[in-house]
């Protein structure tokens, strides 16, 4: 119990004395992160969207299996990813293994799921809401995906944020395909998997802590850009 | 508008059912440019039914609805449904999907809130508008798509007199324009204010279709009768 | 009605500007990052806890302009990955299975680089009595008392060198384990951690304790004796299996290892002022 108060005054002196190896990892961690949000949310809203609103053979299945992949457990997706990706592998050519790219994709593959199933059931209830409207006025369903999906832009940020945690969050697939390379492919979670494995547990919790302050600001930061865009367009 | 030949919708024995309910059983009903019908029946007649079915988003389940050529047309429902951006925004976008480019998107956007009266609120999100003001709206919309034809579900039956006064008032705009106007009421007043004839609807069927004034003094069906005696005791 | 599809996307356009954007600067880091010739060494967990890369790899990239980069599995792991290809250079410590290693053909050549050597950690008050300097009578000492004994169990050399003592001793791990045997199936620091947790004793490398913060009530109980000796190889993947190895880079390095300066700054790596590993390059094979 006590290491969680040491924890706290190594995580305060860790940022107060701008470590620079921490600093680069922390850039990393959000970096990739990030970019893995944006591009699973490029993939999932519009597939998410396109589920809502069309109509198609095996829709029901296809949401059933959506929402079931909510629970994708992401040790397996590494392991896949690895062997994808491995130069044994049919993508080896593309020599991406133990290097930053790798972890995009892993965490891209975690995230397209998440987005997805919660975009389809927020573009679902906009629908539902919107058909007939749109209908009369000549919106067939394909046109209509990017207008519901515009229109619950509030929600959907909260969704890609959603996406954005799963992502920073991720250490087994992220350590899988990423080889935790010193200063090359080493990110927060991983740093902290190896530092709890060498037992120093208060610099572990340390940068967990510094871990959780960064999701947050990130998270208050576009839960505020949301609330001004909110009040400024209704 | 009137630049191509009348249009003229047909609806054929078309029956409609909705979740095991026979809504719509073998009505027919043709339908041309000029006059405003108004569509009047006892609750659950099918008058909402007859309106979607005739603008295409419902399909019969047997008979047909035919269109002698492609006729454009536009709805508005009881309950305005506008997207999250300004009014200005919402007219714009119906316009842009039927293939409206600029500069004409921005001067018929304009025009068909200026005609409204809505200029002044072009800019405000649409869905903080009163119930009175997104009607408007609402009506502008499928207005500044210049439709030939246009179905009202219960236009005012969610607003205030005074918003209720409002919405007539651009209706009879719009049909003095040569507009086709197809309304479903359940206010006798305003039946008899708006209206050039009256389709009477009992059961999913037509029963009757008779010009405005001979309706309300002598409907010639029994039905009618009974219906504008329980509606209006007085009389 | 026709589809508007430009003005559709266009809704998008934040959306693809983001996505151009990051994947902009996710490429143009990649390309900042991969400055340089680089190999990838497939290493063990022991040797990169150890805190051994961390010290001479810098040396290394200082005398040749190469960057190696470690990624640290388990020794079964890392051989593996040789065999997949996704690694140039092996650094390991299971002799037995590095010879089959080049015997298969997946390794070029192994080359003996240093030594360190493995120790018995257990609680203080040692129950079972193993204190001392022979690993065999230790072990025979905790399986009679049925004392709980943490093991990795997960294919690494260290592993691999804990089951052959075990051997010595008279047990065959595979029949003669009982609840008291824990394995664990990871690592050697979280092998440390549950041992540390349970009071258990654990055989552990020297490198790995040295470094090891979460002691608990463990200390080293067994140390000295020469079968603890724990030899490294390092090896070439086999360019003849896969054409893409860096086959010049790789083989620097493996000069480097064995050449008096890289053996020098093995010896200069020390904790507390203890050295941990010992070179030996050249010693025979």
């Amino acid at each position: 119990m006590f290491e969680i108060f040491a924890s706290f005054g190594v995580a305060l002196g860790l940022i107060g004395g701008a470590d620079p190896e921490l600093a680069r990892i922390v850039v990393l961690s959000l970096h990739l992160s990030l970019v893995a949000a944006i591009a699973g949310a490029a993939i999932g809203l519009p597939l998410g969207a396109l589920i809502a609103v069309g109509r198609f053979p095996g829709r029901r299945t296809l949401i059933v299996l959506l929402n079931a992949m909510l629970g994708l457990p992401s040790v397996v997706v590494g392991l896949v990813v690895y062997l994808l990706l491995s130069r044994a592998g049919p993508l080896g050519p593309l020599g991406i293994l133990f290097t930053p790219a790798a972890i995009v994709v892993a965490q891209t593959v975690l995230v397209v799921p998440i987005v997805a199933a919660l975009a389809r059931q927020t573009t679902e209830d906009a629908w539902n809401e919107y058909r007939e409207q749109l209908t009369s006025l000549g919106v067939s369903r394909l046109r209509a995906v990017p207008t519901v999906l515009w229109d619950t832009r509030f929600s959907l940020l909260t969704v890609v944020m959603a996406g954005f945690g799963r992502a920073a969050s991720e250490v087994g697939a992220v350590m899988v395909v990423g080889g935790n390379i010193d200063g090359v492919t080493r990110v927060m979670t991983t740093a902290i998997a190896l530092e709890t494995s060498k037992g120093d547990l208060p610099l572990a919790l340390a940068l967990g802590i510094v871990l959780i302050g960064t999701v947050l600001a990130i998270n208050a930061g576009a839960y505020g850009i949301r609330e001004w865009s909110a009040r400024h367009h209704g | 508008m009137a630049e191509r030949a009348p249009f003229v919708l047909e609806a054929r024995d078309v029956c409609v059912v909705l979740g095991g309910v026979r809504a719509l059983d073998g009505l027919s009903l043709t339908l041309e440019p000029g006059l405003r019908t108004v569509v009047l029946g006892p609750n659950g007649a099918g008058k909402s039914v007859l309106l979607r079915t005739l603008h295409g988003l419902l399909a019969p389940t047997s008979g047909a609805v035919s269109w002698h050529r492609p006729t454009r047309q536009a709805m508005v429902f009881q309950r305005p449904v506008m997207l999250r951006r300004s009014a200005l925004a919402n007219i714009r976008y119906a316009l842009a999907v039927n293939g409206v480019a600029e500069p004409e998107r921005s001067r018929r956007a304009s025009s068909a809130l200026a005609r409204v009266g809505l200029s002044n609120i072009a800019h405000r999100p649409a869905r903080v508008l009163s119930g009175g003001e997104q009607q408007r709206l609402a009506l502008a919309r499928a207005w500044a798509l210049e439709p030939e034809i246009v179905f009202l579900d219960e236009p005012t039956a969610s607003l205030d007199p005074g918003a209720t006064a409002e919405i007539e008032r651009v209706i009879a705009s719009i049909a003095a324009e040569g507009t086709r106007i197809v309304m479903t009421t359940h206010n006798l007043g305003q039946a008899r204010r708006l209206a050039d004839e009256i389709v009477f609807i009992q059961a999913g069927k037509a029963v009757e279709r008779t010009a405005s004034d001979r309706f309300f003094e002598q409907p010639a069906s029994n039905e009618a009768r009974l219906f504008l005696q329980g509606e209006l005791p007085w009389k | 009605m026709e589809m508007n599809l430009p003005r559709a996307f266009r809704r998008f356009s934040f959306t693809w500007i983001a996505a151009a954007t990051a994947a902009a600067t996710l490429i143009a880091a990649q390309s900042a990052w991969a400055q340089g010739t680089f190999i990838t060494v497939a290493s063990t967990t022991s040797t990169e806890q150890s805190g051994l890369f961390k010290e001479f790899l810098p040396a290394f990239t200082r005398a040749t302009g190469i960057e190696a980069r470690v990624v640290a599995l388990g020794t079964g792991q890392a051989l593996d990955m040789g065999r997949r290809g996704d690694a140039d250079v092996l650094f390991v410590h299971d002799k037995v299975a590095e010879d089959k290693f080049v015997a298969e053909g997946y390794g070029v050549k192994r080359h003996e680089v240093m030594y360190n050597d493995f120790i018995i950690v257990g609680p203080k008050s040692d129950p079972a009595r193993a204190k001392g300097n022979d690993v065999v009578a230790g072990l025979k000492a905790i399986a009679g008392a049925r004392a709980p004994f943490a093991s990795r169990a997960d294919k690494s050399g260290t592993h691999a060198a804990e089951l052959r003592y075990w051997k010595v001793a008279g047990f065959d791990m595979a029949k003669d384990k009982g609840p008291w045997y824990r394995e664990t199936g990871s690592g050697m620091g979280p092998t440390l951690n549950t041992a540390s947790g349970m009071g258990a004793y654990a055989l552990t490398d020297r490198g790995t304790w040295l470094n090891f913060k979460n002691r608990g009530d463990l200390v080293i109980l067994v140390e000295g004796d020469k079968r603890l000796f724990n030899q490294y190889g390092v090896m070439l993947v086999n360019p003849a299996r896969h054409a893409h190895v860096k086959k010049e880079a790789g083989q620097k390095f493996i000069d480097w290892v064995v050449s008096p300066a890289g053996q020098a700054a093995i010896a200069a790596y020390k904790i507390n002022g203890e050295q941990l590993f010992f070179p030996n390059a050249g010693s025979g094979n």
